[in-house]
């Protein structure tokens, strides 16, 4: 066991884990930050993803120990300080992003890594940088819809070409 | 402006928060006191013999608890099937036992034959690998055909042609329909595969048992569509239980497709272990255990002939399915094939003839079971795959085809030759809308500039319907079900006014805790805030037979309801009592209770208050108390039916296709609130696309799962979809439920296989391809280049 240092949705945070311990077993069993879900164990459907010194990762195939000393934001993090959804998250709600919930956390990190990347993308940009998350219930329309409103852009009327 | 709240409105939906603030509450999230940690053994061939389970240096290991293996689970029950199909010739099917764990043959890939119990994940992990099996491999069983042509290879002993059953639907109709193909002017023949899915929600299947000494009481949370009938099974078949002494909680459940409304082994296992141990016992899947153990989907290899007059005028559908349904029998893997499939063979068409004949066959398979559609969505694509291909041979326009055989709106209630009494629909309203929104007069010029692309575009069409809310109970009791198919609800007033609704209807996606809350403030003239729906909790919940077949509402929704109108009673004989009236002149309208013609009016705050300090209340002829229960079993089924329009645009060179449009025209009957009624159609229709282009379960000659990963199952991505345009503004409403509604969760996944499909051929046609008539599913760039190649 080693003792791992990070911050997490801004604040300091320690804990002993094993080697192998990774990052999505930290947050969730260490720390009881459950919003970050495990949907795959192999880095492909994106529920994990998180940021790390603002960077977006697929917690399940980072270890722990890896991401000592870093700042690392999980979706508890993205409200407002007020205790309101965030940009993106209010997008989602308001958008109707989300339905089972369960892909949602890693929809939304993975949306404002986007946006902070690339604050007006098309929606060919959304539906690229979103090919790591998978979504069963949507069919994504309205996880799309929803990113390119949280960039302030106006998404009435959408529909195929 | 639309409405902002209650019935019709597009209310946001108040679960999203939780799940947005990553506050939900999902299995796998709850950490409980002293809890053990499951990790199953599985099994690696197909077929075999269990001659030993060498148990001994993994219960030596670090931190392990217990081992159990199938000899600890041979003396309780076998997980049941929940319907009764006979054969043709009357024989009932064939009901190999399916136990918790394998004993005595492991019968496919993943097939759990051992558990371990330890401390620690890691630590049960690691002893589950020193688990030695001496399992004598035996040849897989993995086609069909051969499975049933080979009666020396056997996946149950006892099942000497690996057959479940031989059913013929309806067996009257088979002479006249054999005679009407061998007269008609035209036959269509198409044979097809409709491809075995994985439902891969995301949120893989978690149990946690509970056992509690000083009460003799078990608890399982779980990841379940349906915690009542997961209760039932275990209580009543499994471990005999007394029902009273087992709760079953089933959270936030990230997403079901079907895949979630069974009993599963791994339930059983955990709540034994919980038992056996003294402490809470759980077990959350790992993604590969969920391809190689969750019931599979569709998976039918069938032949469908089409007998019509030179216009196109339908004379007779006759079908012959095998349908694989693994290597146990799944709680309603025997109804899915049959009567959700071939009651549906009529479609939305005045047919005269229908007949189906589906044999159901056991293979070393996963089991396979209903998944979003179940049974309608093979049904609706045989059909419309068939009926597009028939249109082609003779030259006829496909719009023209479907309406000169629509039923039509003159001769509801339209009872079909395969058995169900349509009550209401308007198919060339919704064909009408899809062509209005596809604008299909202006296909050329579209076809015109994907050419200067250098792309074959084509447009197709599926015109569908489906069967929801399966019922009534009398009736799929005479056809073999072993439960009934009614839901329950409970309003319970509280004494300060606010509300709380238990309804059997789990919501796992579909926003119920929203709409019920709109249903129910609507009809009572309260602040929807002041409504919470509770689902998902045996303890807390009258009863329900959970949310599959797209049911929650017009079944459920019904029962809550019919409950409420149990409150407007009561709290009418408590006003009339409290405003010194005759019961009939009370009047109960946006909360209020008033005497006709008077102003005199009590809200309903008072009335929930008086209810409960009953102080001016008529205690000799009514309980205090304002609370009721409904139990609703419909009439029949609800009929959706509807239009879809697909454009594709494929690349002849590499057989890449793209949807680059989809139109859906709905008809649910009432809307409760458009917005999740869109997010259901928009799921279903990208599922469906799914089916149709990327996904597929490959087992190989030897049973192994070759599509076992996100890496080979390809799941349909954010890129590989476009955006929908979905209308549902054709409302029929459902005749025989208090809400007039029909049901919308499967739809999308029903009508848009066939409409990618044949926009894929009609765009091969179209571009010069003639010779590729039928290219099965999913049509991906291999087989789309593979066809083009000839």
């Amino acid at each position: 066991m080693t003792k791992v240092t990070m911050t997490v949705n801004g604040r300091a945070v320690s804990g002993e884990v094993e080697g192998r311990t990774l990052l999505s077993a930290f947050l969730r069993e260490g720390l009881g930050l459950t919003g970050t879900h495990v949907g795959c164990d192999t880095s492909q459907c994106g529920a994990c993803v998180v940021h790390v010194d603002g960077q977006p990762v697929k917690s399940c195939t980072v270890f722990a120990s890896d991401v000592e000393g870093a700042s690392v934001t999980t979706i508890e993090g993205m409200a407002n300080p007020d205790g309101t959804l965030g940009r993106v998250q209010q997008a989602f709600q308001d958008h109707h992003g989300l339905q089972c919930g369960f892909c949602t956390p890693g929809m939304v990190m993975s949306a404002a890594a986007l946006l902070a990347e690339n604050p007006k993308p098309t929606e060919a940009d959304v539906r690229h940088y979103l090919e790591g998350n998978i979504c069963r219930c949507t069919g994504y329309h309205n996880i799309v819809k929803a990113v390119l409103a949280a960039s302030g852009q106006d998404v009435s009327g959408l529909a195929a070409e | 402006m639309p409405k902002d709240h209650g019935i019709g409105a597009s209310v946001k939906r108040r679960e999203d928060v939780r799940f947005l603030m990553g506050l939900g509450n999902y299995t796998d999230d709850m950490a409980i006191a002293g809890q053990a940690h499951a990790v199953f053994v599985r099994s690696q061939v197909a077929h075999g013999r269990i001659n030993k389970i060498d148990t001994a240096d993994a219960a030596a290991m670090p931190g392990v608890l217990a081992v159990l293996t199938g000899e600890d689970f041979k003396d309780v029950g076998g997980n049941p099937t929940g319907w009764l199909i006979n054969s043709r010739d009357g024989t009932p099917m064939r009901e190999p036992k399916r136990p918790a764990l394998a004993h005595g043959k492991v019968r496919h890939v993943g097939d759990a034959y051992a558990v371990v119990i330890a401390e620690t994940y890691a630590q049960a992990k690691e002893a589950a690998e020193a688990i030695v099996a001496d399992i004598e491999e035996l040849p897989a069983i993995v086609d069909m055909a051969a499975a049933v042509a080979d009666p020396s290879n056997r996946v149950h002993e006892e099942i000497p042609d690996n057959l479940c059953y031989d059913w013929g639907w309806i067996e009257d109709n088979r002479a006249a329909v054999d005679e009407a193909i061998k007269n008609a002017p035209h036959v269509t023949t198409l044979e097809l595969v409709n491809n075995r899915l994985v439902p891969n929600a995301m949120e893989p299947r978690a149990s946690i048992g509970e056992y509690f000494p000083g009460t003799g009481d078990y608890k399982l949370t779980t990841t379940s569509q349906n915690p009542h009938l997961t209760r039932l099974l275990i209580a009543a078949f499994v471990l005999g239980i007394p029902e009273n002494k087992l709760t079953v909680v089933a959270p936030d459940v990230g997403g079901g497709f079907g895949s979630k409304i069974y009993h599963y082994g791994e339930e059983a296992v955990v709540l034994t272990a919980a038992k056996k141990l003294g402490r809470a016992v759980r077990w959350t899947a790992e993604r590969s255990e969920s391809f190689l153990s969750d019931a599979h989907g569709r998976d039918h290899v069938t032949r469908i002939e089409l007998a019509c007059e030179k216009d196109g005028t339908f004379i007779a559908f006759r079908t012959e399915t095998m349908a694989n349904v693994g290597a146990y029998l799944s709680n309603f893997a025997t109804v899915t094939p049959t009567f959700l499939h071939g009651t549906l063979m009529a479609g939305p068409y005045k047919v005269p003839n229908v007949y189906v004949n589906v044999k159901t066959v056991f293979t070393n398979t996963a089991p396979v079971d209903a998944y979003r559609g179940a049974g309608r969505p093979e049904a609706t694509y045989s059909l419309e795959r068939v009926i597009d291909k028939m249109c082609r041979e003779l030259g006829l326009d496909p719009f023209e085809v479907r309406r000169k055989n629509f039923i039509t709106t003159d001769m509801f209630p339209y009872t079909t030759p395969v058995g169900l009494a349509y009550d209401t629909g308007d198919y060339h309203a919704t064909l009408d809308k899809a062509m209005a929104m596809a604008d299909v007069a202006g296909f050329e010029a579209r076809r015109a500039a994907s050419a200067a692309k250098g792309k074959l575009r084509g447009m197709g069409l599926s015109t569908w319907i489906e069967a929801c809310g399966i019922a009534p109970s009398h009736l799929v009791g005479i056809l073999g079900s072993r439960v009934g198919l009614y839901d329950a609800a409970t309003v319970r007033v509280n004494a300060t006014g606010n509300i709380s609704v238990m309804t059997g209807a789990h919501s796992h996606g579909q926003g119920h805790e929203t709409v019920f809350a709109q249903i129910v403030a609507d009809k009572l003239g309260v602040p929807e805030a002041s409504v919470e729906i509770v689902h998902g909790d045996t303890s807390k919940i009258p009863f329900g037979m959970g949310s599959y077949g797209s049911r929650s509402l017009a079944v459920c929704g019904s029962a809550v309801t019919r409950a409420i109108d149990k409150i407007v009673a009561k709290g009418k004989k408590i006003a009339a009592h409290m405003l010194e009236a005759a019961e009939e002149d009370i009047a109960f309208e946006n909360g209020s209770f008033t005497v006709a013609g008077t102003d005199k009016a009590k809200t309903f705050g008072e009335i929930a208050f008086s209810a409960y300090v009953p102080h001016n209340y008529p205690l000799e002829t009514l309980e205090p108390g304002l609370e009721e229960t409904a139990f609703y079993d419909p009439a029949n089924f609800t009929y959706p039916a509807g239009a879809y329009i697909c454009e594709v645009e494929v690349d002849a060179d590499t057989g890449k296709v793209d949807v680059v449009a989809f139109h859906c025209a709905d008809d649910f009957g009432n809307i409760m609130n458009p917005m999740v009624v869109e997010g259901q159609v928009h799921g279903g229709v990208g599922q469906g696309i799914g089916q149709a282009l990327c996904e597929n379960t490959v087992y190989d000659e030897n049973g192994q799962l070759l599509s076992g990963s996100y890496m080979d199952y390809a799941m349909p991505r954010a890129d590989d979809v476009p955006f929908y345009n979905v209308d549902y503004s054709c409302q029929t409403p459902c005749t025989h439920n208090p809400l007039g509604a029909k049901g919308c969760g499967e739809a999308g996944a029903i009508g848009s296989p066939p409409a990618v499909v044949n926009a894929v051929i009609d765009a091969l046609q179209r571009g010069g391809h003639s010779h590729v008539t039928h290219i099965d599913m999913p049509v991906s760039p291999a087989r789309v280049w593979a066809a083009i190649q000839g």
